[in-house]
């Protein structure tokens, strides 16, 4: 039954509204992504254009997005925004944040992007408590490219360039980048989520929205690992893929807040 | 139960199914159809009016197809939260 | 303003501040660190952007991203130090955003030395990166030519949304010379219509990307890139010469090898030799149309360069093969004498006048 023929029948009795609960946040574009389906690069880009809308950020937000899969992401969200090179988009929008210093600048990362290629420019980034957000993509893989091992590939994880599994004596050990960060006196905020259901994801908007608002507060560094998945290259359905990163990544990753500085704590009691 | 009602943009539905996997009322389903992407976009199973307007589908969803509607009696709301 | 006695890495620098610099990104190398010195000081004073990088990859990403704000943004380094840049000084070419670079060359390949050299030249003019396109090289060879030009730098830089380079060794950034600065122009505040700024109720957002997927869009947008690039070399070739007008001998040289090769002119000159001086001020758009037209009755050129012989090539195109082209110069860290370039006037006169 529609909702209108229900408002009908029960007319004279209780008169119920229609509320709108979820509609497709203004800070995303119309344009139809590239992902992969069910990929949860696209729940990430929709969080954080939630949280734009909700903090009323889309009219001065400035998204840097680098090479990975997400490197079209300027073409979803409804914001500025720049292509990085590489691994290079901390330091860019460094650059960006410098001299726009009343702009929200966030950038988009994947592991290969931020753990391997960039580490040097999202950890002086850091150093520095550049007053910038990171939202951070760790599916444990390569995605763009095709597959390949990436810093944060799980022990014994195969990938293309990792056929017999990744081999911890040959190749080293995952990067865990939330502790890591978390470490320098620059980052305010620096915590780790997944996005495998919905309790989850619902936890990983509070922490975009978190990090955001210490851009805002200009309290410095900001960065939310998301655990997330890669359906195609990990070679499961995308429900199989969510129950993977479950039972896998978050023993690997454990989920929780590395760094929460005292004046975010605060908010957070006050609210 | 509060009802429910869910519009899904078909168009932009790649049907991977986390809002089914996700929805607590199993109303959803994929259709027998392509959509011009050449997915099966999902519907809802209109005719068992369980929908309860939780939302939860379109906290699943990559690709923010789904716009969310509930009902809910009137003297709760406040006129600025008349969103429909 | 009066005359004061500057050294040329500072004199580039408090140029660029009083060109309305607003920001400022690099990372140390000799020998142009005194321009980075000079801005960590200044900058802040003046309420502007200065940053160390922990790195010159960093470095150019953050000019890039300040760029993309539409700010007037520099960096300086040296040769190593340009080669680090090179990724996203071709991201910044294909994004078309305007910034400016200050490569003190010192000598190469490798880590080399910190010797005045022109190593660079085919670097900075031809394979500044991946890709098909080429910054504005301009080449002083005295200080006040170095104020002179980084002010050109930016006006270039955002005339034409494109890369703009000042190429010098490091004898002209470490020597010391009487020169005057410029009037100080404050930091301009608003931004072009395409900067990234935050929508700020704009009906549209703006993008800025080196992207272009498909063979189609890439080639539009090459094409695009190529006209640009071409407008430029129909406006902004610039070069100066000496005694060009009765000469019969030709000798090419820029920067500090030029300064060496015009002292060496002005004694060949008493021989009654009938030597002259082309200075290309430009590498790149390169003046190969002038040249070309002194080749038609100028029957001996000598290319002189603190180099290998980079430069040389440029000029053996502009003026055909019926001439002939010497070279005089070394890598390495060695700048000419005037009585070497000299001896190598007087043989290539000799063998004129034998031909003749
Ligand atoms: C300098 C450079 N090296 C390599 C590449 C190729 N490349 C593109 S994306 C990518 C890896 C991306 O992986 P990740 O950052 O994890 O993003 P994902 O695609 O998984 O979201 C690589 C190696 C490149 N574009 N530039
Ligand atoms: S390759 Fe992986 S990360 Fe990339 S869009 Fe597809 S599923 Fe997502
Ligand atoms: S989650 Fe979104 S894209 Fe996937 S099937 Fe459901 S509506 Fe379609
Ligand atoms: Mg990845």
């Amino acid at each position: 039954m529609t909702a209108l023929a229900f408002q009908r029948s029960e007319k004279k009795i209780l008169k119920p509204i229609e509320k709108l609960v979820y509609e497709r946040p203004h800070s995303l574009d119309e344009n139809h992504t590239h992902y992969c389906p069910g990929c949860t690069h696209g729940i990430a880009h929709r969080l954080i254009a939630e949280v734009l809308d909700e903090l009323g950020l889309q009219e001065k937000a400035i998204l840097v997005a680098p090479v990975g899969c997400a490197v079209l992401a300027y073409n979803y969200f409804d914001v500025d925004g720049a292509e990085a090179a590489h691994g290079r988009a901390p330091a860019m929008a460094t650059g960006l944040k410098r001299v726009n210093p009343d702009s929200v600048v966030f950038t988009y990362q994947g592991d290969g992007d931020l753990a391997s290629i960039g580490i040097a420019e999202v950890i002086h980034t850091a150093v520095r408590g550049e007053n910038i957000t990171v939202i951070f993509i760790n599916n444990a893989i390569y995605g763009m490219t095709g597959g390949q091992m990436a810093p944060t590939t799980i022990p014994g994880q195969v990938t293309t360039s990792s056929p017999n599994g990744r081999d911890t004596a040959q190749t080293g050990y995952p990067m865990q980048i939330a502790e890591l960060l978390s470490g320098l006196p620059g980052t305010a905020y620096s915590v780790r989520r997944s996005l495998h259901d919905t309790r989850h994801i619902i936890q990983a908007k509070k922490a975009i929205r978190t990090a955001f608002e210490a851009q805002l507060q200009e309290l410095g560094f900001s960065i939310v690992e998301l655990l997330s998945s890669c359906p195609t290259n990990w070679g499961m359905t995308p429900i199989k893929a969510l129950d993977w990163a479950r039972d896998n990544m978050i023993p690997q990753y454990p989920l929780g807040d590395y760094k929460v500085v005292d004046e975010l704590k605060k908010k957070r009691r006050n609210r | 139960m509060a009802k429910g009602r869910i519009v899904i943009d078909v168009e932009r539905c790649k049907g991977c199914e986390l809002c089914r996997d996700a929805c607590p009322q199993d109303v959803l389903m994929l259709s027998d159809k392509f959509n011009n992407k050449g997915y099966r976009p999902v519907f809802l199973l209109e005719h068992d009016n369980e929908c309860t307007g939780c939302a939860l589908c379109a906290i699943a969803c990559p690709d923010a197809c789904i716009t969310v509607y509930r009902q809910v009696p009137q003297r709760r709301l406040h006129p600025a939260q008349t969103a429909v | 303003m009066a005359k004061e006695l500057l050294k040329g890495n500072v004199a580039i620098a408090e140029a660029a501040i009083r060109a309305g610099c607003e920001a400022y990104f690099g990372y140390p190398i000799t020998p142009q660190t005194e321009i980075l010195e000079h801005l960590a000081k200044r900058m802040p004073e003046l309420g502007r952007v200065f940053l160390q990088a922990e790195s010159e990859v960093a470095a150019v990403n953050m000019v890039y991203g300040a760029a993309c704000a539409g700010a007037r943004v520099m960096t300086s380094s040296s040769s190593p130090g340009i080669s680090l840049m090179q990724e996203g000084i071709s991201y910044i070419a294909s994004s078309e955003v305007p910034a400016v670079f200050v490569d003190v060359m010192r000598g190469g390949p490798g880590l080399g030395n910190i010797q005045p050299t022109q190593s660079d030249y085919n670097q900075v003019t031809k394979t500044a990166g991946h890709g098909d396109f080429h910054p504005i090289v301009l080449a002083p060879a005295t200080i006040q030519e170095a104020i002179d030009l980084m002010a050109l730098s930016f006006d270039l830089a955002e005339k034409y949304r494109t890369l703009v380079f000042m190429a010098l060794d490091g004898a002209i950034g470490q020597m010391m010379e009487p020169a005057e600065l410029p009037p100080m122009q404050e930091v301009r505040r608003e931004r072009p219509s395409w900067a990234l700024t935050g929508k700020q109720g704009r009906d549209h957002k703006n993008i800025v990307t080196s992207l272009y997927l498909g063979a189609e869009p890439l080639t539009k947008f090459n094409a695009k890139l190529q006209a640009k690039l071409a407008e430029i070399e129909a406006n902004e070739i610039r070069y100066d010469e000496l005694l060009t007008d009765d000469a019969q001998l030709l000798i090419t040289a820029y920067g500090t090898a030029a300064r060496v090769a015009q002292t060496a002119v002005k004694r060949l000159r008493q021989e009654n030799i009938p030597v002259g001086l082309f200075r290309p001020i430009t590498l790149w758009p390169f003046p190969t149309e002038r040249l070309g037209q002194l080749a038609g009755r100028v029957p001996a050129f000598l290319s002189v360069e603190m180099n290998a012989g980079q430069m040389i090539h440029d000029v053996r195109e502009a003026v055909g093969r019926t001439v002939t082209v010497d070279f005089l110069g070394q890598p390495g860290g060695v700048i000419p004498l005037p009585e070497e370039i000299e001896d190598k006037v007087r043989q290539m006169w000799l063998k004129l006048e034998a031909v003749a």
